[in-house]
């Protein structure tokens, strides 16, 4: 704790503890808030209550081995962030991968945004004391699971990307449930946009609360939906694109004002690009094989540094990896979209009523494991 | 009750009253206790309670064992006597304004000529009560909680009050059995803007959702109630739900003709069918906003009583004075 806090809880401001156990920090984030009335001075994020030295633990073992690790920095964005892993190693081996894997891995990339989005587009509402969309929003999530749970046995920690490939082929019947899902998901939008977004008090609750700037983001690293909502179009996809995304016709949700109004649409319209992204990969999903055949049991890496950068459902998400020409990588280092995120909340909080934190705080939609990995 | 009068001694009329009020509180909570939940519920594409007797129709009378039953745990530095004064204080007087309520023609126990005064009167305790417990409480969000509830009952009471002074200028009584008599049509055809007014005046009185910043979860985690848990919770809560029913009980005598409605046999006893109907359609009315609204943010509840409330209760009143002097 900040000693300057201290003195000022001897003065006339104090401070206000919100978390590690508060109900709109989802999960064990601390905020120091030191609060004139209901006015909040200034904030400060305590980090550290779930830290489980995942980049250390990947300097012990094969740099393969570590798959199942990423899956666990972002429970909501597992999928990615196994394939960002998995595109770093093929890019540091030189494997080729099937275009069929590729495909996959896109379609199951995809569905695990969207799933992230609804997780947090229900949860952002029970901050600002909607209770009931959350039910609605896990209804359609529950589906999506389902579907995953399926093709890659799991239904949260995913570890479905392999060097060369994904572990599992897809099937028609994931086809056939994919494509209802799009459907169903399609049909709830009318009833989202009447219920929720086109409610008063939460257009109230949400414009002009946060300013973002594109200068701010910059200094700070933030991406994702929030840099886009300075209408800023920067999203990997396009911006540097990887695996098959360019064959796709989609487009980047961009806003202009850079508040919170301008954040919950843009991660409300990238749900429908991605279901659009999904519905083309469908279409075009070749046939063949899912793995690469030529991909050593002990992957050795040349040595020298590598680095591969995707854009996960809260932002740029990159992966820096050391070899010394062992199996065993000297040093990997994630770059994760919350983290960076989260260290504008002091800027960003600053002179704004406690409610209006809550509005900020869950319009970042933090991931704390993936701030703390 | 009136009946009673002449031929039963008033000692037995006060009992009668009493034990009448008494189960109508309980009685109340768990009615709306069981309501909200299943409500929720079925908002939210769940059951709701399901275990407890046939669709979970014991689950409140189970909680209520539950929350008797345990520990009282007060909090270290918490100023004791207060804190186990303030649940009392709010639920002591919730009992005082079901007896000048008038639940038919003969189900009222005393007739006041200043009923509403001392309805309102009686229901300002209760914020008394919120500070004590936010103060004593020795929280942070508890003191919260306490702030916001004074500083928006205290604000919302002043439209609620005009509002309703609308009514009484055209009725020329304080007694709720005299604004019920006058009712030829509903006052919600004559008064619609002054309804309406106090409609949103009743969500904030009673510290509902979308107005539910003393409480407000995701800030505050539970305001005032934080440090509160089995029976002074309950306690609390009862006190809410009873003030949920009074300020309905208001709406319905002020505006919706009180006990009027298709006639029964024995009518001045059975009037109470209908006005208990319309309490309930009202208070399906609060619960029904509660889980389908966000909630407001606490300089802007507090813009729509001084900007919007304020002011359209006082053309109103003054538009009523005009015309009934005319």
């Amino acid at each position: 704790m900040n000693v300057d806090v201290l003195e000022d809880e001897r003065q006339h401001h104090f401070v206000l503890n919100m978390g590690p156990q508060h109900p709109s920090t989802h999960g064990v984030l601390r905020v120091l808030l030191k609060m004139e009335g209901e006015y909040v001075l200034e904030a400060q994020p305590v980090l550290g209550y779930v830290h489980r030295c995942h980049e250390r633990i990947g300097e012990f073992k094969p740099a393969k081995s570590f798959m199942p690790n990423t899956a666990r920095m972002d429970y909501l964005g597992a999928l990615i962030y196994n394939q960002g892993y998995a595109m770093l190693l093929e890019r540091a081996a030189g494997i080729e991968v099937p275009q069929r894997a590729e495909y996959i891995r896109v379609i199951t990339s995809e569905l695990n945004r969207i799933q992230s989005h609804l997780l947090w587009y229900g949860a952002y509402l029970l901050d600002l004391g909607a209770f009931t969309p959350i039910m609605y929003t896990f209804d359609d999530r529950e589906h999506i699971l389902d579907i995953l749970e399926d093709v890659c046995g799991s239904r949260l920690t995913y570890c479905y990307s392999r060097v060369g490939g994904v572990c599992k082929d897809i099937d028609d019947k994931f086809i056939e449930r994919t494509r209802t899902f799009i459907e169903r998901l399609r049909g709830r939008f009318p009833m989202y946009e009447e219920l929720v977004n086109g409610n008063v008090i939460l257009q109230k609750r949400m414009k002009t609360v946060g300013h973002y700037t594109p200068e701010m983001c910059a200094r700070y690293g933030v991406t994702g939906p929030l840099l886009r909502s300075t209408g800023v179009a920067y999203d990997l996809r396009k911006a540097e694109p990887y695996s098959v995304y360019p064959e796709f016709d989609f487009e980047v949700p961009l806003e202009q004002d850079g508040d919170a109004w301008a954040a919950f649409n843009v991660r409300y319209r990238e749900i429908e690009q991605s279901l659009r992204i999904i519905e083309q990969a469908l279409d075009k999903l070749p046939e063949g094989e899912v793995m690469a055949s030529k991909v050593p049991k002990k992957l050795k890496l040349p040595q020298g540094d590598y680095n591969c950068s995707v854009e996960a459902p809260r932002g740029e998400l990159s992966y820096y990896l050391v070899s010394d020409g062992s199996d065993i990588p000297y040093r990997i280092k994630v770059r994760t979209p919350s983290y960076s995120n989260l260290s504008v909340v002091p800027e960003l909080c600053k002179g704004m009523l406690i409610s209006d934190v809550v509005t900020s705080m869950g319009g970042l939609d933090l991931v704390i494991p993936e701030i703390d990995r | 009750m009136q009946t009673l009068n002449s031929y039963a001694p008033e000692i037995i009329r006060i009992v009668i009253a009493v034990v009448g009020a008494t189960v109508l509180v309980f009685g109340n909570a768990l009615v709306m206790g069981y309501m909200e939940r299943k409500l929720a519920g079925h908002f939210q594409r769940r059951t709701g309670p399901m275990e407890v007797g046939f669709h979970g129709i014991l689950q409140l009378v189970i909680d209520g064992i539950k929350l008797m039953s345990k520990q009282l745990v007060i909090p270290a530095k918490a100023d004791k006597p207060l804190y186990m004064l303030a649940p009392i204080v709010s639920f002591g007087p919730v009992f005082l304004p079901l007896l000048v309520i008038p639940f038919s023609d003969r189900i009222q126990a005393f007739d006041l000529d200043v009923g509403l005064l001392f309805i309102l009167a009686i229901a300002a305790i209760n914020v008394l009560a919120i500070l004590v417990a936010g103060w004593a409480s020795n929280n942070k969000y508890s003191m919260f909680g306490a702030f916001r509830a004074v500083a928006q009952n205290v604000a919302y009471e002043i439209p609620m009050l005009l509002s309703l002074l609308a009514i009484v200028f055209m009725t020329n009584t304080f007694s709720l059995r005299g604004i019920v008599e006058a009712q030829n049509v509903w006052f919600i055809v004559l008064q619609p803007v002054a309804f309406l007014i106090y409609l949103v005046c009743m969500v904030a009185e009673t510290n509902r959702a979308p107005f539910d910043l003393p409480e407000a979860e995701s800030e505050l985690t539970a305001g005032f109630l934080t440090e509160y848990g089995g029976m002074g919770f309950s306690l609390f809560m009862m006190a809410e739900y009873t003030n949920m029913f009074i300020v309905c009980s208001i709406a319905t005598v002020f505006f919706l003709g009180g006990t009027s409605g298709i006639p029964l046999p024995y009518f001045e006893y059975t009037g109470i069918i209908w006005f208990l109907l319309k309490v309930y359609l009202l208070m399906f009315f609060l619960v029904w906003i509660r889980w389908t609204y966000p909630r407001t943010r606490f300089d802007q509840l507090m813009n729509l009583c001084w900007k919007y409330l304020l002011p359209f209760s006082l053309v109103n009143l003054l538009i009523t004075a005009v015309v009934v002097k005319l």
